[in-house]
């Protein structure tokens, strides 16, 4: 007679006892696979767009991230050229790195002038083609919202907006945003016309044709105010070629991207251009230790002079560590929650088997059955049940899990501009299997262990009068 | 030589603020080979004593013999190991395990033995036969009668071909015809097997039976009365 076979006989034996603690671990592990698997599906989406948004590594100047960021004359690096080469010639970095690219951040105010209309924006001078290429970084297989800049190939004054910056410049019509109401000044003509307001028919005619003579870049144009490198003001003339929405809309309602030599134009004129960053993309996150300690080498080296610093992207974007400790300790409370749950369901159906099974312990006993053998006999059950219920749990989170992701559900995170799917990843998430799975198993044997425990305490005679 | 030898035995339990003496000044020596019963009045000191015999209770003062060794000493593990090895049990609710077969009984404390899968099949087939339930190996106790079961209890109890087999009023749940059967096949096997069997009754049917009758009263042995000799008795067999 096989012990695990003796075993599964006992938990047919109550049928319905053996279901119900069944239930509430299949439940459990439910709950548990699916929350981590949308914990994790939304770091790693997170990961993925804060990588292709800002790499992994930046070489900054010090201080920069922290006092600067709006002061690139006072935090601007001359000799980035160098240190992207550096990194292009360096035998440990360069097969690493996707991109490595240089950025210069600036502030400033636009103003569509024609509407009468400015506001202040963080403008990013950047390669385009380049970070485009870093858009491309998906190394978890997310669904990404990317869209490729349409700066690439653009000309020289080109730029694009965040679609709140469009609607804050009356661009909406000629960018084609979407929710956007122009304001009345630009479009009470025509409105008038509609709704049949009295001013008189040869203005609104006159006023109809202006509008269709204007060539329509004539509407895209903006001037952008900034201070130069020695304190002066310098104003550009920039000509959007596309509004983009930037997900997170505290970011779209400011944000500008042009072209570095554009930027660099306006802050430094005719003197030497420098950048803000230098941004790394590496292939994966894991070689971030690496290559973070490759580099500061490398710029303490080669770089002894500048005060310069590697900042990571968890560092750049302190929005990824708070979400992971928030998801850290809800799950750790929900998992929590559910242990405790398990734990008393198991401890209570196994202390229930042993009360009945007192006068079949003692018989064992008086067998010549061990301590042990009694213990390891309940036990055992604990573990099948474990086991049977973690199989079974882990069979329906992935169903779930793929039902979820099949749905088409979505939803606006806080701060989002747009929906994103709910997606669950559960399957591709070793670590969460494992885990849940060992502390299903771990919590089963933790609730067992004081009902197997008691039964194997119990004296022979008293099991054996017990009726 | 006796496969049991108890000397000046007392057993007290504790009830909360009394305490019940339930044994006191018991010795004596069970005769290897023969049919021995313990007869007295319910609440008299059978279980108790016949529980200290079977090593699954530890008396209070004096000293139990069981296969010339002394149990006082040995830990629980050892004490379980030597109950495996020198003694059989029928109880008087029969005791299987459910879940088991009747086949899957008898082999149980085989399987503790760690006797090979092959030699067990053969010794179980043996003894379900010996208790006449040679056709009913695959049914599970539910689906066996009082006697049936008794039956299957006797054999799990010689399985190990054991020294000494004990029985706690192995026929208080049969009616007396079956319980009849039961005490003749006990006795049946015990010559087969030439073991000691000692059990407890108050049934004088059952005491007619005994080659030895030990009168317990109050927790004290009231009287021994040998009716045969062994040597004699195995002779004339
Ligand atoms: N666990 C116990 N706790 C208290 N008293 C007990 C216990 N078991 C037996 N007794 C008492 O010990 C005495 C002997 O009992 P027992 O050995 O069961 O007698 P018998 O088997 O002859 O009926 C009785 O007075 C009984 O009430
Ligand atoms: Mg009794």
């Amino acid at each position: 007679m096989n012990t695990w076979l003796l075993a599964l006989r006992n938990l047919l034996r109550n049928r319905r006892r053996s279901l119900a603690t069944l239930l509430a671990m299949v439940v459990g592990l439910t709950a548990i696979l699916l929350f981590g698997g949308y914990r994790s599906n939304i770091l790693y989406g997170m990961e993925t767009g804060f990588v292709q948004q800002s790499g992994h590594l930046q070489v900054q100047r010090r201080g920069y991230f922290l006092d600067g960021s709006d002061n690139p004359s006072a935090y601007g690096m001359p000799r980035y050229r160098e240190i992207i080469d550096a990194i292009q010639r360096d035998p440990v970095l360069a097969p690493m790195a996707v991109v490595v690219t240089p950025t210069l951040q600036l502030g400033g105010i636009a103003g569509n002038y024609s509407a009468g209309a400015s506001r202040s924006v963080v403008a990013s001078g950047l390669v385009a083609n380049e970070r485009n290429h870093m858009l491309q970084w998906n190394d978890y297989d997310m669904i990404s919202y990317a869209q490729p800049l349409a700066l690439e190939g653009a000309a020289e004054d080109a730029v694009v907006v965040g679609t709140g910056v469009a609607r804050k410049l009356q661009l909406c019509a000629a960018l084609e945003v979407a929710n956007c109401r122009q304001t009345p000044a630009a479009d009470a003509p025509v409105e008038a016309a509609a709704t049949g307001s009295p001013a008189p028919d040869d203005v609104l005619a006159l006023s109809a044709l202006e509008k269709a003579q204007q060539p329509r870049g004539a509407y895209n144009r903006i001037e952008m105010l900034a201070a130069t490198a020695s304190g002066a003001p310098n104003v550009a003339s920039l000509t959007v070629v596309k509004a983009s929405n930037f997900g997170i809309k505290a970011i779209d309602d400011i944000y500008l991207a042009m072209h570095l030599a554009q930027a660099q134009k306006l802050i430094y004129g005719a003197g030497r251009p420098e950048a803000t960053a230098v941004i790394m993309q590496l292939r994966h996150t894991a070689q971030m230790p690496e290559a973070r300690a490759r580099l500061t080498a490398l710029l303490a080296s080669d770089f002894a002079g500048e005060p310069l610093e590697v900042l990571d992207f968890q560092t750049l974007n302190p929005m990824y560590r708070q979400t992971d400790e928030f998801m850290a300790s809800m799950f750790g409370f929900i998992a929590l929650l559910i242990g405790v749950i398990v734990l008393f369901t198991i401890g209570n159906t196994m202390g229930t088997a042993v009360m009945e099974r007192t006068v079949e312990i003692g018989t064992l006993r008086a067998m010549g059955v061990r301590r042990g053998g009694i213990r390891r006999l309940f036990m055992c059950e604990a573990l099948l049940l474990g086991a049977i219920g973690s199989v079974v749990g882990l069979t329906v989170a992935l169903m779930v899990s793929w039902f979820i992701n099949h749905s088409g559900w979505a939803w606006t995170p806080p701060g989002y501009s747009y929906a994103y799917l709910i997606l669950v990843r559960v399957w591709q998430d070793v670590p969460l299997l494992v885990g849940s799975v060992l502390g299903m198993i771990a919590v089963t044997v933790a609730s067992a262990w004081w009902p197997a425990s008691r039964a194997a305490k119990l004296q022979i005679v008293d099991a054996l009068r017990h009726a | 030589m006796h496969p049991v030898s108890l000397r000046k035995i007392a057993k007290v339990y504790h009830l909360d603020a009394v305490t019940v003496p339930a044994l006191a000044e018991v010795s004596l020596d069970i005769r290897p080979g023969v049919f021995t019963v313990l007869s007295g009045p319910s609440g008299s000191g059978k279980t108790t004593l016949l529980n200290l015999i079977g090593c699954i209770d530890r008396p209070d003062e004096g000293e139990v013999i069981v296969a010339d060794q002394a149990v006082q000493s040995m830990s629980d593990d050892a004490l379980s190991d030597f109950r495996a090895r020198h003694i059989g049990f029928v109880f008087q609710t029969f005791n299987l395990l459910p879940v088991l077969t009747a086949f899957e009984n008898i082999e149980y404390p085989l399987v503790l033995a760690k006797m090979p899968a092959a030699a067990r099949k053969k010794r179980v087939l043996e003894l379900l036969d010996a208790v006449g339930l040679a056709e009913r190996g695959d049914s599970r106790p539910g689906q066996l009668s009082g006697g049936q079961r008794q039956r299957v209890a006797i054999a799990r109890a010689l399985a190990t071909a054991p020294k000494l087999v004990l029985a706690d009023e192995p026929t208080a749940n049969l009616d007396s015809q079956t319980g009849a059967a039961i005490i003749a096949l006990m006795r049946k096997l015990q010559r087969e097997h030439d073991a000691s069997f000692v059990f407890s009754s108050h049934d004088p049917q059952v005491r007619a039976e005994a080659d030895d009758v030990i009168f317990i009263r109050d927790g004290r042995i009231a009287g021994v009365e040998q009716r045969t000799a062994a040597t004699q008795e195995r002779a004339a067999s």
